[in-house]
């Protein structure tokens, strides 16, 4: 390259003329790089694209299936080509190039004068030349116009047949998948057929394209490699068959070629500019071509010897091309052709150096087809450093492996293609030696033993003969597991009895007393159970009746069924004081409260804590002290905030838009929202939220029972995650909705989750567990697949409007206030064994060490308290 | 009832201020002490220390059947006990430990009445 253009016009001098030739994604990334560079003007530019309309996101092609809305896929509001300096002429095909007197000529007789031109013509979709390919029903998929006129034809011919449609989608690649579910979502009784020996050739290997051979063909769609297509019959001009070598034929009423692409460099050939071996407008690592005022970007431009099908590089090009116009030297960056996609629902990602091509290079394979998914990591010969790598069915770990590329991977890769969250496998199948219970070091052979050897029959005597899970007990959902597992495996009934009080389950009670109506233990232990009951089965009937909206926790005879900390509704502490967590929606808080909050904590010497959920705890309150506590509180207009309770405990927010730059919706606003909709619903197990306002989710929404992450169009809701022993990451459950259905969603899963789920059980256990998974759950919310949705709304909105606050109900009534003494002889005592000793400037119960010693000074439970 | 019996007890509440299965602590002695009323109206007494967390806060568990015992639960660990003889029925994993138990019982005026001193560990 020899000479470079002018350099950039000095304030006043008359703008240069930018010309693009191509109406696409790389072209509008051109124009907006450009613009955003050039404040003063100094180049005018003029876009002349083919298709009769502004540039659109041609990625998301087949969502016009789904809303048929062609402006929903603009890339730009009309005010983005209002822009004066911007010229776009729409339905403009460009005939020929003057390189010698620098102008353009369109096929309708303008002309364009340049000072500099690209070409951003992208590339046509290749159509196999065989014969029949002219038929009607035969169709390309690359412009908004061929997806128009397939929907088009789809509807009409199957109005005409009155019957589903059969269709073959010529191609396997990942324009072919797409086009494959778009057609399966129109009806159409769809069969892939790909030349290659597999799918996604040019992303997958050999093994990933079974796993997605096996994922699409369980969605109903036919699946043929290594099939090439030699003729279309047809019948009255409409295509009817296709015939492939070997004789087979398959009949059809609509075709669908999506085959690759070829670029269209025919404007850059006519101009005698280099072309690419294979095509393409050969260009140099600053995107011009062999003439130096050309410039060519995207799926037309040949950059060392091959052109890039992706967008990624596509926009590079056009920044690279963009900063060179300004007088700026960039130089491409080099094509990464990592991709992460979902093609009809299936996880497909390749990176770094997928096909392990580098020498002496190792693959890590897990290929598990009863799950549907394929993992390789392609390693240094030394196993160290990680250099690439395929997924499919699971592209979970994409977003952590991808920036690894290059660099050692720690620990053992293996460990990497696990389910994600799965550290050791947590299956029931775990090894003898694996650790289960870490407070007690029991491991899964030592309580296989206890089922095999020391003959318990059920999780209780387990616990009672190896300790496991008696002490924070956060590891009893796999003991269970393993024990369940077990008895089954040694032929023994495994009962699925609450207790020994009641032969139903969780949910079985639930839909018993729901029907029935009961609303008193002894009447429902009488009608479904035996005995008195027990720890186990009067929390789950509280629990239950609570749901049930059968009124205050400690009236009538449910004050007597309630678990340690709803007894009296607080956190019950080693020492036997309580901590209490006023309720802070969203985890926003004026400063007049959280100056009450002080003040009460300072005048009932308590010890305060930022908690997990954006709230703060107060600790030290003896059972005598709470009412004086809540009352202090409640005049301060808070209220419970359920922290004690198996419901409902905070929707936690990020700041969201209204303060933070990178924030996209209102954040904060949804989450108290929630917090105020969903604030005392009792349920299975404790249910946390979080509202994120934009993707860096800095609430941290993922981790709980229900995420909800803001886009720019709604937002997307995600289920099932919590921290805990087992931290499972929310999966996507919807996407893109707004407020209303978001919370319509929400409501009907909480609903679902409170009657099905057993005791005990956070969302994530019950999903796995839940017949059909999240999908069948899904189908229940989103499609009403059951019919049950309209019963959730109602029970839901029978929850909003029963709502009161328990803590203030409390203190308005006498017979409740009765169980908050200290002793019922003695109201005025309160508990001499309570000792407490100053740390970091705060109370802290004694240890029994500092008890016994004389030297530390021990406050009672008076500490500076003004009476 | 002769004197010495009813000097060796004190009346701690009304049966009525006793909510059914549902206990409450008092003070007995100078020693805290859990009393629960049952359904039938009997009416039983166990320490309030939990002997296995060391907080006082019997009288603050569930209180249940297993088999034919009548029991209560600690809640903070949920060990259960015998509420008639104070016998731990499940240590959950621990070293068994038992509860002192009191003679309690209703008076004509329906006053519930508890001993001084506790019954001697059982046997």
């Amino acid at each position: 390259m020899t000479t470079t253009p002018s350099a950039p016009t000095p304030e006043g001098r008359q703008p240069q003329d930018l010309v693009i030739v191509g109406g696409g994604m790389a072209a509008h990334r051109l124009v907006e790089a450009v613009r955003d560079r050039d404040p003063d003007g100094a180049w005018r530019i003029t876009v002349l694209a083919e298709e009769p309309r502004a540039p659109y996101d041609r990625v998301a092609l087949t969502r016009y299936f789904s809303d048929f809305d062609a402006g929903a896929l603009s890339l730009a509001g009309p005010q983005f080509w209002a822009d004066p300096a911007v010229q776009l002429h729409r339905s403009t095909r460009v005939a020929h190039v003057d390189r010698h007197d620098r102008h353009v000529d369109s096929e309708d007789g303008r002309q364009f004068r340049y000072d500099a031109l690209v070409l951003a013509t992208g590339s046509s979709p290749f159509v196999p030349p065989i014969p029949g390919r002219d038929l009607l029903g035969t169709f390309v998929y690359r412009t908004l116009d061929d997806v128009a006129a397939l929907r088009g034809w789809v509807n009409e011919q199957s109005a005409l047949r009155g019957r589903p449609l059969r269709g073959a989608v010529v191609g396997g690649g990942l324009l072919g998948l797409e086009a494959a579910g778009a057609l399966q979502a129109l009806g159409v009784g769809t069969t892939v057929v790909e030349f290659a020996p597999r799918l996604m050739a040019l992303q997958v290997d050999e093994g990933g394209g079974q796993a997605l051979r096996r994922l699409i063909e369980a969605m109903g769609i036919q699946v043929r490699t290594a099939t090439a297509t030699t003729a279309l019959k047809g019948s009255a001009g409409r295509v009817s068959r296709m015939l492939f070598e070997g004789g087979e034929r398959i009949d059809v009423d609509v075709v669908v070629f999506a085959a690759g692409v070829r670029p269209r460099d025919e404007l850059a050939r006519a101009s005698v500019l280099e072309i690419g071996p294979r095509g393409g407008v050969v260009v140099d690592d600053a995107c011009r071509t062999s003439d130096p005022r050309i410039w060519a970007i995207g799926e037309v431009a040949c950059m060392a010897g091959r052109c890039l099908g992706l967008v990624a590089p596509a926009y590079a090009m056009a920044e690279v091309v963009a900063d060179r116009l300004l007088g700026g030297d960039a130089t491409f960056p080099g094509a990464d052709m990592s991709t992460k996609l979902k093609l009809l629902g299936v996880d497909v990602a390749s990176f770094g150096d997928a096909f392990a091509g580098s020498p002496g290079s190792v693959e890590v394979v897990l290929a598990d087809p009863v799950a549907g998914v394929y993992k390789k990591l392609v390693l240094s010969d030394d196993g160290r450093t990680l250099l690439g790598g395929i997924l499919v069915g699971d592209a979970s770990a994409y977003a952590t492996l991808r920036p690894m590329v290059g660099l050692p991977l720690a620990g053992d890769p293996a460990a990497h293609l696990l389910p994600e969250g799965a550290a050791a496998p947590r299956s029931a199948d775990l090894p003898d030696a694996a650790p289960v219970c870490s407070c007690n070091n029991v491991t899964a052979g030592r309580i296989r033993g206890a089922v095999h050897d020391d003959g318990c029959t059920d999780l209780a005597g387990v616990k009672a003969c190896t300790r496991a899970g008696t002490s924070c007990g956060s590891c009893l959902p796999l003991v269970k597991k393993i024990v369940t597992t077990e008895l089954t495996r040694s032929g023994i009934a495994v009962s699925t009895a609450l207790c020994e009080h009641f032969e139903l389950s969780r949910a079985q009670l639930f839909d018993a007393v729901r029907v029935t109506g009961l609303r008193t233990f002894s009447e429902i232990i009488a009608r479904h159970g035996r005995g008195g009951g027990c720890d186990i089965c009067k929390p789950v009937i509280a629990s239950i009746l609570a749901s049930l909206g059968a009124g205050h926790v400690l009236g009538g005879d449910r004050a007597a069924l309630q678990d340690t900390n709803d007894h009296v509704m607080a956190n019950l502490q080693k020492d036997g004081s309580y901590s209490v967590v006023p309720r802070i929606p969203g985890g926003e808080v004026t400063p007049e409260g959280l100056i009450a909050i002080g003040e009460v904590a300072r005048e009932f010497g308590l010890y305060t804590k930022i908690t997990g959920g954006q709230r703060i705890d107060l600790f030290g309150a003896r059972i005598d002290q709470l009412p004086a506590i809540w009352r202090r509180l409640v005049d301060a207009g808070f209220e419970s905030g359920h922290a004690y309770g198996k419901a409902l405990r905070t929707v936690k927010s990020c700041v969201g838009s209204t303060w933070c730059r990178f924030g996209v919706q209102d954040s904060v606003r949804l989450a108290i929202a929630l917090e105020l909709r969903y604030r005392g619903l009792r349920a299975p197990h404790k249910i946390k939220l979080g509202v994120s306002g934009c993707a860096r989710e800095c609430a941290e929404a993922r981790g709980k029972d229900v995420g909800v992450i803001a886009t720019d169009t709604g937002w997307n809701v995600y289920v099932g995650g919590n921290g805990g022993f087992t931290p499972r990451h929310a999966q996507p459950l919807a996407e893109d909705l707004d407020t209303e259905t978001l919370v319509r969603t929400i409501d009907r899963f909480l609903m679902l989750y409170v009657r099905t789920a057993d005791r005990l059980q956070r969302t994530a256990p019950w999903i796995e567990e839940y017949e059909g998974g999240l999908a069948a759950i899904r189908e229940v919310i989103l499609d009403d697949r059951l019919g049950i949705a309209a019963d959730l709304d109602a029970a839901m909105a029978a929850h909003v409007a029963s709502y009161s606050d328990e803590w203030r109900d409390t203190l308005e009534d006498p017979d409740k206030l009765r169980h908050f003494q200290s002793f019922i002889n003695a109201p005025d005592v309160a508990d001499p064994s309570l000792a407490y000793v100053a740390e970091r400037g705060q109370a802290r119960p004694a240890t029994a060490q500092e008890r016994t010693d004389p030297t530390v000074m021990i406050a009672g439970t008076t500490l500076e308290v003004r009476r | 009832m002769s004197v010495e019996a009813q000097r060796s007890a004190i009346a701690v509440c009304g049966l009525a201020d006793l909510v059914p299965g549902r206990g409450v602590a008092a003070l007995v002695g100078g020693e805290q002490v859990a009393v629960f009323r049952l359904a039938d109206d009997e009416v039983l007494a166990v320490q309030q220390l939990d002997p296995f967390s060391g907080a006082h806060v019997m009288s603050r568990g569930i209180v249940g059947t297993r088999g034919d015992h009548v029991t209560v639960a600690s809640p903070v660990h949920k060990q259960v006990f015998d509420l008639r003889t104070g016998r731990c029925l499940d240590p959950v994993g621990r070293a068994p430990a038992d509860l002192r138990v009191w003679r309690a019982r209703v008076d004509p005026d329906r006053r519930v009445l508890i001993d001084i001193l506790p019954v001697a560990a059982p046997a």
